[in-house]
Formats: C-alpha cells, structure tokens, sequence
C-alpha cells in the first residue's frame, strides 16, 4: 500500500469515525445526567439536517444551521419534559423503552412533515466535485469541516464541564444525584439541560455531515446503533472517550475495507467490540470503579 | 382471571362483528388490492407508486369506470417487510376479494407472496425488478419493471462502443443490488469485460471514500455502481472527491431527478439505462410511447407537485395493464383476467411496449430501455 493510499484510508476512517462520535456523545451526555441510553440520539442528528436543509432555502447556511441547532435543541427540552421527566420515578429500563418509542415518533413526524425523499445540505466550502489535496490523499473540503467542528465540540465540552459552574453540577448529578440535589443543584434543570445540549450537538453533527452523507427521515436508527457501540466502547459516561473510539473505530473500518471485502466491515467491528468488552468489560477508556457504581 | 376472560370474551365479539362488517361486499365496484412501501426504507419507490395507482384510478372512475362499474383501489402499506406483504396479501385475497393485486414495491416481498397468488390464483402484477419474480414463470405472476439482464446488458454493450475492458463493480447489499451483481458478473464475459474487483456495502453507508479508494487502486477503466438511494448519489460524490475521472455507470434505480439533485454536480456523466419516462418530453413525435408518458408526467407532476420517477411509472403500467385485462375479459373472474392479461399485446405502457406471452411474464424487450446520462443537471440521451 502506498503512503498515499494508507493517508487516503485514515481520512475516510476519521470521516465516519467523526460521524459516530457525534451520536456517542449525545449518548455520554445524558446517560451521566440520567443514566439512562437515549435512543432517539440518532433522530437528532436527522432534525440538524433536515430542519437546516428546509431553511437553507430562504435564508443563508450559517443561520439556517444556528436555526436548526435551536430548534432540535428545543425539542430535545420539550421531550425531556414531556416524557422523561414524569418517567424518572419508574425503573431505567422502562426510560430506555421510552426512547426508543421517541425515536419511532419522531422518524414518522419526520416523515409526515418532510417526506420519504433524500436531502443534502449544500457544501460550506466548494460544491460536490471539490476536493483538496492533502499529501496526495484527496478529500472534499467539507471533510475538513466535520474535522474542524468535531475538534471544536469535543475542546468546548472539556471546558464547560471541567471549569463552568453548570458543567459541574451536570457532573454532580452523574456522580450522585441525591447528594447534588442536597448541595443545592437543581438536578431537573440539568437533566433538562443534558437532552438540550445532547439535541443541540446531535443537530450541528447532522448539518456538518449532511452534505456528505446526505439526511433522510430514517438514517437514525443505523446511526444510533453504531453511536451506541461507540459510547459502550470507550466506556459509558466520557463525552471525550467517546470521540477517541469513534474515530478508532472508524480507522479500523476503513482498515478492515482495504485488506478485506467491505461486507465483512460490521462483523468485524462488532468482534473487536466484543474482545474488548470481554478484556475490559467497562470499556476502553471507563474505570472499574465508576462502573460498578452504575446502574449497567 | 374472571376479568381477563371478560376481557377477552369482549373483544372476541368486537372481532367477530368487524369481521362479518368486513365480509359484506359492495356491489357494483371492481375491488383491485395494491401493497406498496409507502412507508420505510423503500419509501422511495413505494410513495410514488401508490399516489400514481390512487391518481390513475381516480381518473378511471372519473371517466365512467371499466364497463360502467368503479373501482375500489385497497392499498397497503408494507413498510417493505415481507411478512407484512405477505399477511396484506392474504387479507386482501380472503377478506376484501380482491380481482387482483398490484405491487409490491420491492423484489423481496413479491418473491414473498409469488407462491401464494399462484396458489390462491390471483393475478399478481409486480412492481419489483428483480428478474426472478417472472424467473421461472408462475402462471399467475407479471412484473412491469425492465428485466435487471436488459440492463446489464446495456451498461456492456455500452462500455464496449466506449473501448472500456476492465472495471470494478460495489453494490448495496439489498436483494435489488445482489440479483443485479450477479447479473453484471454473469454477462462480463460475453462482452470481453474483465471485472477486476466487485464489493458489496452496507446499503445504509454513508461515505465510501475507503471502498472507492481500493477501486482506485486497480486502476479500473469504469465503475458501475447498482444500488438505490442513498449510495447512488454517495458514490459518484466520493468518486469526484478522490479525484477519480474514470466514467460511473448506475442501474435503472437511479431513474428519479431528485438523485441527481442530491449528487449534485457530481452526477455531470453518470451513465444509466432508464424507461423512456425520464425523457418523454425529448422523444421524438411518432414515439408510440410519447402520448402516454407525457400525460402521466404532466399529470403527476401537476396533481403532487414533485417529479415523476421511474418507479411510479412501474406502478402506473401495473394498474393500467390490469384494467385493460378486465376490459378485454369483461369478466370479474381472477382466471378470466389472468388469461387476459397474458394475451395483452402491443400495449404502450411508461416502461416500455408490453406484449406478454406464457413464456414470457414481462413483455418488454431490450428496446424498453434507453442509455441515459446526466447533462447540466437534467437525464438526456447518451450520444
């Protein structure tokens, strides 16, 4: 294999790398608020794509994008309200459920408001045919893109939750919620907070990628699956974590395509997730401890 | 326990009423059953199927009906499952008594209800590609889309006027993308065609920039891509992004606008065989065909407000061949209309002229299709 072509299969591993962490994240976020898995992740990134698709029409990317973000933002806040919310008091496996009905829910609303049609967003930089040449590995410039907003997703998410105020009493409420309630914090807000923010990122994940991958009422639950193996990957609970194995997992996908044939790309990432589970059962980058005190 | 007999004893009794509800026919209307995937993955194909079938009937029974009697279109949603199509069918065929029933959208599910429209001997009309529907012949089963051999066919024979010798071939693995791999790996030889690398994807990916570099690789003269959307805009986006300039080729399921407009610049030059829907406009005047699809597009276009696809057309030959069988039988009886349908010849439909025989279940010839390319964003003929 050339220098050129191990370059070229490395961009396309981080490119779909890129795309699973976006949903891995959303996953990390409101399990350590909730502890629950919040299957309707996948929808999210949809609603990005679809709701900025609609308003790229009439207004320029970047607010058309800002729109998007909100409003999945929102709905992400009016879920939580709606359905988890009064569900908190029942067991985690009946929230679990609860999601993944959401998910159904809003793939069909998607379907009934859009239709059955494939979308894409137009490229930030460049059109379809563009490409940049990097070391001569060649790649779309919106490739970069999705490099440059996942970099800064994952910097930004480091900060707010180490050094805002809010960030620690989103980490507060993951590490025990009755004593975060005690010290004063208002742990509904956070949850509220959690779907917002895991919404929100979902949604700007989904308009980065659009004009790649394209977006289509049911790319959620393909999504969702593969977000979730990210997240059980590198270990449930770390936003950060989750982007380190999205992206490995993508590499080794990519790897996997160049030796052998493509069909054999999910068994093989499924396997490797399995040996690792069987080597470190609470994930790639998750400590013994913090697992065991976890509902799963 | 006294109340969950209760409880069932009740809904027994609702059942049962419905049932009989049910069971009373109407008189006077020509029931015709559809199962379509208007929901789900194949939505793409099931959608415009079931709006044309709704929108041809509508006309029909505006018009008077077939013989002075209405018809009563039943569609199904199968969500493209097969054990929904396959329990559809059968409420269709006991319950409603239907004449007859259109569709499915999707090859799988009409390999699903093959065996039982032929044992419950109801004329079945599919709008599935695959060329097993009709491979070996059911007595009771057509299919109106182009056989998937005609098509690669014509994707070689093609690539043989244009000096290409070596390719690689990546489908979807979906039954549409597998029975059209096999087909292109069946006639490669025939045509002096090496393929020197074929691969399946995952029919949901959504980058293949490392498959397509592996393409890359082997230095191949020409791509043929066979799957449905999404890969079919995916890959020739990818292509020009790895400055890959060799020429693309796609099945007939790129026959919908809105696959070039997702692939934007990038389908400039996609080659593909198509129906001659796509291009109605841009056939000449004694193109027996032309009076027809220019009505369905027109029509279509005007009613939803979207542009016409292939696949509705599909649709629009299946309900349209089945009308002309009843009104040659001038019977209601499944077997009077199965061997009226097998005697329909010379009959101008959107995928081409049908004329079916007992041998042959399809009745188009090579020459329903026609090699198109993309040129400024619109389908045109290739030159």
């Amino acid at each position: 294999m050339s220098p050129e072509q191990v370059l070229q299969y490395i961009f396309a591993g981080i490119t779909v790398g890129s795309i699973y962490a976006f949903v891995a994240i959303g996953y990390n976020i409101i399990y350590n608020t909730t502890g629950i898995i919040n299957f309707a992740q996948g929808e999210f990134v949809m609603l990005g794509g679809m709701i900025s698709f609609t308003f790229s029409r009439f207004i320029p990317l970047l607010p058309a994008i800002t729109l998007a973000v909100l409003i999945t933002a929102a709905i992400g806040g009016i879920i939580e309200i709606v359905f988890i919310r009064r569900m908190r008091k029942s067991s985690v496996l009946g929230m679990i459920v609860v999601t993944i009905g959401i998910s159904i829910l809003l793939r069909e609303a998607a379907l009934y408001i859009w239709d059955e049609q494939i979308r894409a967003l137009r490229f930030f930089t460049g059109t379809e045919i563009s490409s940049v040449n990097i070391f001569g590995a060649r790649i779309s410039p919106q490739v970069l893109w999705v490099f440059g907003v996942t970099s800064v997703i994952v910097g930004g998410l480091f900060l707010f939750f180490k050094y805002t105020l809010t960030g620690q009493a989103m980490r507060a409420c993951s590490e025990n919620d009755r004593a975060a309630k005690l010290c004063g914090i208002k742990t509904d807000t956070m949850v509220n907070l959690s779907f917002m923010l895991s919404a929100g990122i979902g949604a700007l994940g989904g308009c980065v990628v659009s004009p790649l991958t394209q977006t289509h009422y049911a790319m959620g639950t393909d999504l969702a699956i593969k977000g979730f193996i990210v997240a059980i990957l590198g270990g449930l609970g770390n936003p950060i974590a989750a982007v380190a194995s999205g992206l490995l997992l993508g590499l080794i996908e990519s790897f996997s395509i160049s030796i052998l044939p493509m069909a054999y790309k999910d068994a093989i990432s499924v396997i490797i997730l399995l040996i690792i589970l069987v080597v470190k059962p609470s994930g790639l980058f998750g400590s013994k401890q913090a697992s065991s005190l976890k509902d799963f | 326990m006294k109340k969950i007999l209760t409880v069932l004893l009740i809904t027994g009794l609702v059942l049962s009423t419905l049932f009989v509800s049910c069971k009373k026919e109407e008189t006077g209307t020509i029931k015709i059953g559809a199962i379509f995937a208007v929901t789900g993955g194949a939505s793409f194909l099931g959608a415009p199927e079931a709006k044309t079938a709704e929108m041809v009937v509508e006309e029909i029974n505006a018009d008077g009906g077939i013989n002075g009697m209405q018809i009563e279109l039943i569609i199904k949603d199968s969500a493209a499952n097969p054990e929904k199509a396959i329990s559809f069918a059968k409420q269709l065929i006991e319950e409603d008594q239907v004449v007859a029933i259109i569709g499915p959208s999707t090859s799988g599910e009409a390999m699903q209800i093959k065996d039982l429209c032929e044992s419950y001997k109801v004329p079945l009309v599919a709008a599935g590609a695959a060329e097993a529907i009709v491979d070996p012949i059911a007595s009771y089963v057509f299919k109106t889309p182009q056989k998937d051999s005609y098509v690669a066919k014509w994707i070689y024979s093609t690539m043989k006027s244009m000096g290409i010798k070596r390719i690689g071939v990546v489908a979807a693995n979906t039954g549409f993308g597998n029975a059209g791999k096999g087909q292109l790996e069946k006639y490669a030889s025939d045509f002096g065609i090496e393929i020197a690398i074929a691969e399946t994807y995952d029919k949901a990916a959504t980058d293949l920039t490392a498959l397509l570099t592996k393409l890359k690789a082997q230095d191949v003269e020409a791509v043929v891509n066979w799957s449905i959307v999404p890969a079919q805009s995916i890959v020739p986006k990818n292509m020009k992004q790895l400055g890959m300039e060799v020429p693309l080729f796609q099945s007939h399921g790129f026959g919908n606008i809105k696959y070039v407009e997702a692939a934007g610049e990038a389908a400039e030059g996609i080659i593909f065989p198509a129906g001659r829907l796509l291009v109605a406009e841009k056939l000449p005047d004694g193109n027996l065909q032309k009076e027809n699809l220019v009505a369905y597009k027109t029509a279509y276009e005007s009613k939803y407000g979207e542009d016409v696809s292939t696949f509705g057309g599909h649709s629009y030959d299946a309900i349209m061949l089945v009308v002309e069988a009843i009104k040659n039988a001038d019977s209601l009886e499944r077997t009077d209309i199965r061997d009226a349908l097998e005697a329909i010849s010379g009959f101008p439909g959107t995928g081409g002229i049908f004329t079916f025989s007992s041998a042959d279940h399809n009745g188009l010839g090579m020459d329903s299709l026609e090699m198109l390319t993309v040129k400024n964003g619109q389908f045109d003929f290739l030159q």
